[in-house]
């Protein structure tokens, strides 16, 4: 967990918030709301995230947790509501954050027919950034050995691991992480801790399904159901069963 | 926390020109902003590796083309053609043949997340519209390398060599107007469900300019005494054409990739 700052916990409109090192939160939700069609994927959602802290989104499958994150990503457009981003306001300013936020989504973002260095220097190059990042990356998620093999003949883990070395090559401000460590083993989930862990010091956005995993990392807790926010406080206040009662 | 701004000079615009704050950490060195030439060669590069890794396009436009003319040989009942049946033949083959890359053009993009990976990066939208359309013409290139031989050999009466050259032109201009119009219509089309539908219903009608000016460009090409050079009101057409729908695709492209 960060330990500067506290983040205010918004039900409703917008309060007054504690204000990041930069002068403005991380990430300031009023009112958001998105839809597909009729259907209403997220509805009043409010909160504010200071820098350097992390937001866990809980939520059953359908509760809107990825359109939350594509929303904070500028894939999505919101509907309804404000949203500020890293002290841009979206989507009229997405292009000002764009190259400032790494998402690691339920697809790895990369292509199949391409091994873990053709992916990770294609995405350098559209990030403008050098080639020895893409190394010192690959060193760093244990992929050296496997680099050159196309990623079809991957495992899932080893296609997440190339996916998080993907996420963070631009060394994003604000991490936004859809069930992070899905198809990783103990020991590979310890490997990219210092990339997507508190150990990265960055802004995170982390969707989970893991109570106690997630409560240890967050510094604010948001639950999600419908669409709705069912929960949303600070983490030290948070029962793990009140998240457990998020899914029945 | 040290802080460094740098700006993209290439093109203006909110996607291009972006007053973009590089994030310094742990003493990394600060990015150096990807200009659009950078960006264009990286997705093209990026493009044809997956083509040339899958084989999913070329071989099956050179494949459809090079059946079709054998159809044609043999449904046609005659030994040889010339002239504007000849300039017909050829240039609905290749259109169709062109409308089998143009369906695949976004495939990849559209079903391995490339699209997000895309828009997440702080890059001139245009710059995949530019990489898919010469990609597409490389295609096209690559098709006319296989079909034109095979419809010279399987149908077309007058010797092909004298109008190579002539044939050459009209084929350049007509394949920007069919790179230009094709990636446009597939990257409208790659986010629908109907896509293998929507994409030759939307392309055709559009691309029916470019088969009138090829096809009127080439049959003076095809004639008996091969006297002809093609027409210059018919290659201007189609030079205008690829211009206009040039800049209509430049001012749109970026409204098909947003949400």
């Amino acid at each position: 967990m960060a330990d500067r700052g506290v983040s205010t916990i918004v039900s409703g409109p917008i309060a007054a918030d504690t204000e990041s090192i930069e002068g403005e939160p991380a990430l300031r939700l009023e009112g958001l709301a998105r839809h597909y069609g009729e259907r209403e994927a997220l509805s009043d959602v409010s909160l504010s995230l200071s820098a350097g802290q992390t937001l866990v989104v809980f939520g059953p499958n359908g509760a809107g947790k990825t359109t939350l994150l594509r929303v904070l990503a500028t894939l999505l457009r919101p509907h309804a509501g404000g949203v500020r981003v890293l002290g841009k306001s979206l989507p009229d300013e997405a292009w000002a954050v764009r190259g400032r936020i790494g998402l690691l989504g339920h697809e790895p973002l990369l292509y199949r027919e391409l091994s873990a260095r053709e992916n990770l220097r294609f995405h350098a190059r559209l990030h403008g950034v050098g080639e020895e990042r893409v190394e010192e990356l690959l060193g760093a998620v244990n992929m050296e050995n496997r680099a050159k093999e196309p990623l079809r003949t991957l495992s899932r883990g080893m296609v997440q691991r190339v996916a998080i070395a993907r996420a963070v090559l631009h060394d994003p401000e604000l991490l936004l992480l859809d069930e992070p460590r899905a198809n990783l083993d103990p020991a590979a989930s310890e490997l990219v801790e210092p990339l997507i862990g508190a150990a990265s010091r960055r802004t995170r956005v982390i969707s989970s399904h893991d109570p106690s995993g997630g409560l240890s990392e967050a510094d604010l807790v948001l639950g999600l159901r419908d669409g709705r926010p069912a929960l949303l406080r600070e983490a030290a206040d948070v029962d793990p069963g009140e998240i457990a009662e998020l899914y029945r | 926390m040290s802080v460094k701004t740098k700006t993209i000079s290439e093109k203006e615009g909110p996607h291009a020109a972006l007053p973009r704050t590089a994030h310094v950490r742990s003493g990394r060195p600060v990015h150096v902003p990807a200009g659009t030439t950078r960006v264009v060669a990286a997705l093209l590069r990026k493009e044809l590796l997956v083509e040339l890794r899958t084989l999913e396009s070329v071989p099956g436009m050179s494949l459809f083309a090079v059946t079709t003319f054998v159809v044609f040989h043999f449904a046609l009942n005659q030994s040889s053609v010339s002239g504007d049946e000849a300039a017909g033949i050829l240039w609905v083959t290749l259109l169709f043949a062109a409308m089998l890359g143009v369906n695949r053009l976004f495939v990849a993009d559209e079903d391995q997340g490339g699209f997000d990976a895309f828009l997440l990066a702080p890059v001139d939208r245009s710059a995949m519209l530019l990489a898919k359309a010469l990609a597409l013409l490389a295609y096209l290139l690559v098709l006319e390398l296989v079909a034109v031989p095979a419809f010279g050999l399987l149908l077309l009466g007058p010797s092909l060599g004298q109008a190579l050259p002539d044939l050459l032109v009209v084929l350049v201009l007509a394949d920007v107007g069919i790179a230009v119009i094709g990636t446009l219509v597939a990257a409208l089309a790659v986010r629908t469900r109907a896509r293998d539908l929507l994409g030759p219903l939307l392309a055709l009608p559009l691309l029916v300019p470019v088969v009138i000016g090829g096809a009127r460009a080439t049959s003076p090409l095809f004639g008996l005494n091969h006297a002809d050079s093609p027409p210059a009101r018919w290659l201007l057409t189609l030079g205008l054409y690829d211009l206009v729908f040039g800049l209509i695709a430049y001012a749109v492209f970026d409204f098909l990739l947003e949400d």
